[in-house]
Parts: structure tokens; C-alpha cells; sequence
């Protein structure tokens, strides 16, 4: 017998009888302001939140904030004048060189500070954890409260998705948090008004 | 990586010999059981939500089987490799198979226990394989060539010193360095190299759908999403416990996995995978090594729902003044010691006696795992099938004929109390155990009874 059918088997005759799930699988959370949430809980991970009205409001935030830095790469078109490194590229260890990174994302989570970044508005899956620095740019209206909202919204996944709180961090020397372990070193999101596509 | 061979109270006494440290270690560990207790009271459906998770692990127990093949029929539909494994030697088998096939013999790893549980990294060594641990506690104790001593944060029982020293031997930090910024950058920079320049990236899998045959990984680094996006090959190892039914289950257990494991709300990263990126190979590894035997045990099944969180090992007492490494096992603390003596009984049978069975860890566990419970029932099991030390079961027979007997007892109480008084060098000495780190105690004038019997004539 295989590996497969052995295991198999065995389960089938060691498993215990059948129980069903629990009835309530999912709880609401109730935040008088699920916007201000969502930010209260990213400025405890060190991630800064600005508002923009439109895609060029968005532009000249973007310009404003990373002036000096070359290597901006991005995958959202209005701001394809902003960035000076193309995406366009075979292999995504090219991208090694990248410093920041403009990224759609889909949603966010108020009750953890995640976004949701996938396949869908990505051309290479590595880009957000390779690039030195990482922002997303998500619709303002496109805040839930907590994970059970996030997965009724994500019935139907791509191929590969990510929920990203905050810059990536470590505290595996004595416990001392710092920012910057091998992803991305800051993050900023920016919650657009306009329709965004 | 070679295990301890002496048992858990031997390797504690050494532990212990330093004083300061030791305390440091318990503190340490109990700021982590701090910041769970804040991050799951911001939640008022915490205890729900325990119940809930628990509630979809038993449902997984009792369907394991069925959501097995619906999990391999999904992920093989997605363009992914499904292997199985019976035990340890086959899934290092497999792995090592996929490498020499593909002519690599690098390969950065992000963290996996069940690889550990395996000893995957000792045997791909023998075979020509380098094998880079890329989460920072991981490296850490790989390059001082030991095993993690946490599930969570393997580098826990080390000084920013210890640390810091390392370094300057293996990644040439400057001497004497501790600070912990420069030295995670220090890795960082180390590590990215590796990331850059391997073929092969495996990671393990903290849940696996089996409504979509897709599998999530958490990490706060970002190590398993840069290994695996840069590799030609993913290899993705599970036990099969791992499997869950549906996505949407996915908002209970993520949760609570965080919160229960450092307080955070969710870790940094909470990577979806689904189907290989184009050009890409992805496989995934489904291992038994004991699993099928231990769902049969109806006393110890409910340890399969264990998510890995690490909450109660913050949360012991014994754990956090003995140490992740006095348990000679992949798993330290409590889960450890109920999941260990299912794999090896007369290797592991000290292991649920390194309990006070105070039953903390069954208080914090997300998924209501009844810990404390488990590790009496297998003291039983383990007596029974001749795994216990003979002075262990002298010592219970004393006392059981002591205890048996009241007028008996009471004599000795007297005795013991007299003694204590008069001559305390009969118990401070090292001959008692329970002087051991411990002073004893001022002996009280009477014992309860006395005191119950006189006040209630007067």
C-alpha cells in the first residue's frame, strides 16, 4: 500500500465519531469608527495612514514623501511618471534594487491593520517583500471590521494573496522589536476617496 | 542537531545553577504572556471564539480522512505537487529527492517544527545539502548548531551578549556589539544573500484548506514569502493535522493565533497560497510520523488541534524556569510533553512529569486543547507500561502509605515539623529535593487539624 493509502486508512480507523461545526462561526465587532480603528491600530505598528482625494492628489503625496529616493517602482498607472524602475521585468530578482514600492492594495482590516495585496494587482509576487520600502494605496471605502468581514469577501482568491500588517519586524534578540527584519523596513498606506480601479 | 539524552529534571537543575538568568528567562517569558492577556481582553467573543476554534478542530479530528483527499484533489487541480509521508525518514526522503532531481544542493528554509520534529536539516547536511535557517531565531541557534528552544521565538533562552558574539564569529559584526538593531541588520544583510541566490526555498504550513487546497504561512520577518516568491522550487511541509475545512474558518484561527502567541492582533505577514507562480514548482509534504496513532488514543487526540502558538509555554511555570531546551524534544513546554511520549514513550516519559499540573496552559490554549489533563493521563499511562523510574514509584508508594493511614499521617506531620525546627539542617541540605533553589519554609507551630480540633472544643 502506499504512504497515501496506508495514512488514509489508518485514519479512517483511529478518527473519532463524526462532529459536526459549531453553529456561529464568525463574530461582529462593533467600532464607533472603523476608519479611526484602522488607524489606531497601524500607528502601534508603525505604519502612517493619509487620506487623498484623487489619483493625482495620490501623485503629488507620493511625490512629497519619497523626493529624494530613486528606485520607485509601482504598479498602479497614475503614477507612472512617479516611479523611475520598471516592473516589467522576467525574473523577480531584479527587482532586488527597488527602494520603494507603491502597491494596490484591495482591502483593508480595521481590528489588525492588515491589507490585502494578491495576484490580482501584482505582477510579481515578491515585490512587497523585497522592496527596502512599501505603500499601499486602498479605496477609503473598502475598510472592514475584522477578519470574519475580510473572508466573506474573499470567497473567491487568486493565487497567491497576502494580508500585510504593518513593516515587517522581529524581536528574536531579547525580545527587543525591531522594524526591519528581511521584508519591508517602513510602510505608509494611502486611503483614496476617488472611484479607483 | 543531537537531542539532550539527559531527562527534563536533570537538564532543569543545570538551567537553574544561574540564578539571575534564570529569572530573567521566567520574566522574559511571562512579558509574553502579558501582552496575550491585554491583546485577547480587547476581544469581548475571545472565549467564544476558543470555543469556536476547538469546535472546527474536533470537526477536523472526526473528518480527517475526508478533507485529506478533498485538500489533494483541490491543490492538485491548482498545479500543485501533493507527496505523503508515513513517518519522519520518508518526508527527508521526499525532500531530498526533490533537490538532487532539480541538481540543487542549496536551500533556504523559513521556519518549520515539523522539520525539526524530523531532523530534516541534520539528514539533507549528510547528503550535501546546505540547508539556511532564514528566520532570525532560527539562524541564531542553527549557527550555535542547537535546536530552537521555542516554537515561537527559538532564540529565547539567549542573551543580546550571546547573540552579539555569534555574530562577530560568523557574520564579522563588530566585537563586543549587542545592540539589537545593528545586529538584525547584520542579518538582514547576511540573510538576503542567501534569499538572492537559492534555487530551493521550503517553508512550513501553518493551516491548509481543504475547500480550496490552498495553505497559509504567518511570519513577522517576511522570510517565508522571500524564499519561496525567488525560488525556482516551494516545498511546503505539513502534519496533517494542519488541515482545516473551509477559508472562511481562517478569520477564527488567525484570529487567535497571534494574539495567543505575542499579543499581536495578526502577524505581520499572512501569506495565502494557492498555485505556483508562473514558471515556479510548488509541493506540498503531508506527513504522519505518529499523527494516525495519536488521533487513535482517545485520551490524546485532542493535542492534534494544537495550532503552535506557543501560549502555553509563556504561561509555565516549569517551562519558564527550565528552559525550551530541557525537553529534548522539537515541541518544548506543555504541548510538547503530551505530543512527545506518543512519538517515543521510554524516550520521553519524563516529560509529563515536568508539570506542576496547574493547568495554566489549558487557560490560555486558543483552540481549549485540555493540556493539564493529558499530561496526568499519560503519568498513568507511562507507570502503567513500566516507563517510569522506580524511585518515582517508590517515592508514591511512601506517601500513598503514609496518606492511607490518618493517625499515621498525622505522627509524621509532627515529626516533620519538630524537625524542621530543632534540627533544619535535616532538611536544608541538598539531599532534599525541595530545597533545591528553594528555601523552606518557617515550619508552622501546628498543623490544620490541630488547630481545627482546639478551636472547635472552644
Amino acid at each position: 500500500m502506499s504512504a497515501r493509502d496506508s495514512i488514509l486508512q489508518k485514519i479512517k480507523e483511529n478518527k473519532p465519531a463524526a462532529s459536526a461545526l459549531p453553529a456561529t462561526l464568525r463574530y461582529e465587532s462593533f467600532f464607533e469608527n472603523t476608519e479611526a480603528k484602522f488607524r489606531e491600530t497601524l500607528a502601534a505598528i508603525y505604519t502612517e495612514v493619509f487620506v487623498v482625494k484623487d489619483q493625482a492628489e495620490l501623485a503629488q503625496k507620493a511625490e512629497e514623501l519619497f523626493v529624494n529616493v530613486t528606485n520607485r517602482a509601482t504598479s498602479i498607472p497614475a503614477l507612472a511618471n512617479w516611479a523611475d524602475f520598471s516592473l516589467n521585468v522576467a525574473d523577480p530578482h531584479e527587482l532586488e534594487t527597488i527602494e520603494i514600492a507603491i502597491v494596490q492594495g484591495e482591502f483593508g482590516v480595521a481590528e489588525n491593520g492588515a491589507v490585502w495585496v494578491s495576484d490580482h494587482y501584482l505582477s510579481h509576487r515578491a515585490l512587497p517583500f523585497i522592496t527596502q520600502n512599501l505603500a499601499f494605496v486602498i479605496p477609503r471605502n473598502s475598510l472592514m471590521n475584522n477578519m470574519h468581514d475580510a473572508y466573506e469577501r474573499l470567497k473567491d482568491t487568486t493565487g497567491w494573496g497576502c494580508f500585510i500588517a504593518g513593516p515587517s519586524k522581529t524581536a528574536d534578540i531579547e525580545q527587543s522589536l525591531v522594524i526591519g527584519a528581511h521584508g519591508a523596513r517602513s510602510m505608509v498606506i494611502f486611503l483614496i476617496e476617488e472611484e479607483f480601479v | 542537531m543531537s537531542t539532550a539524552t539527559i531527562d527534563h529534571a536533570e537538564a532543569s537543575e543545570i538551567f537553574n545553577k544561574d540564578e539571575p538568568y534564570v529569572n530573567w528567562h521566567d520574566e522574559t517569558l511571562w512579558f509574553v504572556r502579558q501582552k496575550r492577556d491585554r491583546s485577547s481582553k480587547q476581544l469581548p467573543e475571545w472565549e467564544e471564539l476558543r470555543e469556536t476554534a476547538s469546535g472546527i478542530k474536533h470537526y477536523v479530528l472526526s473528518h480527517m480522512d475526508e478533507l485529506l483527499i478533498n485538500f489533494e484533489q483541490k491543490a492538485k487541480e491548482n498545479g500543485v505537487h501533493v507527496h505523503w509521508a508515513a513517518n519522519a525518514a520518508e518526508h527527508n526522503e521526499i525532500v531530498l529527492g526533490l533537490l538532487k532531481e532539480r541538481h540543487i544542493d542549496k536551500m533556504v528554509k523559513s521556519k518549520s517544527m515539523l522539520t525539526e520534529e524530523c531532523h530534516m536539516n541534520e539528514f539533507l547536511t549528510k547528503n550535501g545539502i546546505e540547508v539556511i535557517d532564514t528566520d532570525l531565531g532560527e539562524r541564531i541557534v542553527q549557527l550555535r548548531n542547537e535546536p530552537p528552544s521555542h516554537i515561537v521565538l527559538p532564540a529565547i533562552h539567549l542573551k543580546k551578549k550571546d547573540i552579539g558574539d555569534l555574530f562577530h564569529e560568523h557574520l564579522g559584526t563588530e566585537a563586543g556589539a549587542t545592540d539589537p538593531q545593528y545586529l538584525t541588520e547584520a542579518a538582514r544583510q547576511h540573510l538576503r544573500d542567501k534569499f538572492l541566490t537559492r534555487r530551493a526555498a521550503l517553508t512550513g504550513v501553518n493551516f491548509a484548506i481543504a475547500e480550496t487546497g490552498g495553505f497559509v504561512v504567518a511570519t513577522n520577518e517576511g522570510n517565508a514569502d522571500m524564499g519561496a516568491h525567488l525560488a525556482d522550487i516551494h516545498i511546503a511541509c505539513m502534519g496533517f493535522e494542519k488541515i482545516i475545512p473551509k477559508q472562511e474558518h481562517l478569520g477564527v484561527f488567525l484570529r487567535l493565533l497571534a494574539r495567543s502567541a505575542t499579543g499581536q492582533p495578526i502577524t505581520t505577514y499572512s501569506s495565502h497560497f494557492k498555485k505556483p507562480r508562473e514558471g515556479q514548482e510548488m509541493h506540498i509534504i503531508i506527513v504522519d510520523n505518529g499523527r494516525s496513532t495519536q488521533l487513535g488514543r482517545e485520551d490524546f487526540r485532542n493535542s492534534l488541534k494544537c495550532i503552535r502558538c506557543g501560549a502555553c509555554m509563556n504561561t509555565c511555570p516549569v517551562y519558564r524556569r527550565s528552559g525550551g531546551h530541557s525537553y529534548h524534544n522539537a515541541v518544548a513546554g506543555p504541548i510538547g510533553s503530551i505530543l512527545a511520549p506518543n512519538l517515543d514513550m521510554t524516550k520521553n516519559a519524563d516529560l509529563p512529569f515536568a508539570s506542576t499540573l496547574c493547568g495554566s496552559c489549558s487557560n490560555v490554549c486558543p483552540v481549549k486543547i485540555d493540556i493539564h489533563d493529558q499530561l496526568y493521563k499519560w503519568r498513568q499511562v507511562l507507570a502503567k507500561g513500566g516507563h517510569v523510574p522506580q524511585s518515582k514509584g517508590l517515592g508514591v508508594k511512601a506517601m500513598s502509605m503514609v496518606l492511607s493511614q490518618p493517625r499515621f499521617y498525622q505522627w509524621s506531620g509532627r515529626l516533620g515539623r519538630s524537625v524542621m525546627r530543632v534540627m533544619p539542617f535535616m532538611v536544608n541540605n541538598n539531599l532534599n529535593p525541595w530545597y533545591k533553589q528553594r528555601d523552606m519554609p518557617e515550619p508552622p507551630k501546628e498543623s490544620f487539624r490541630d488547630w481545627y480540633v482546639r478551636n472547635r472544643k472552644e
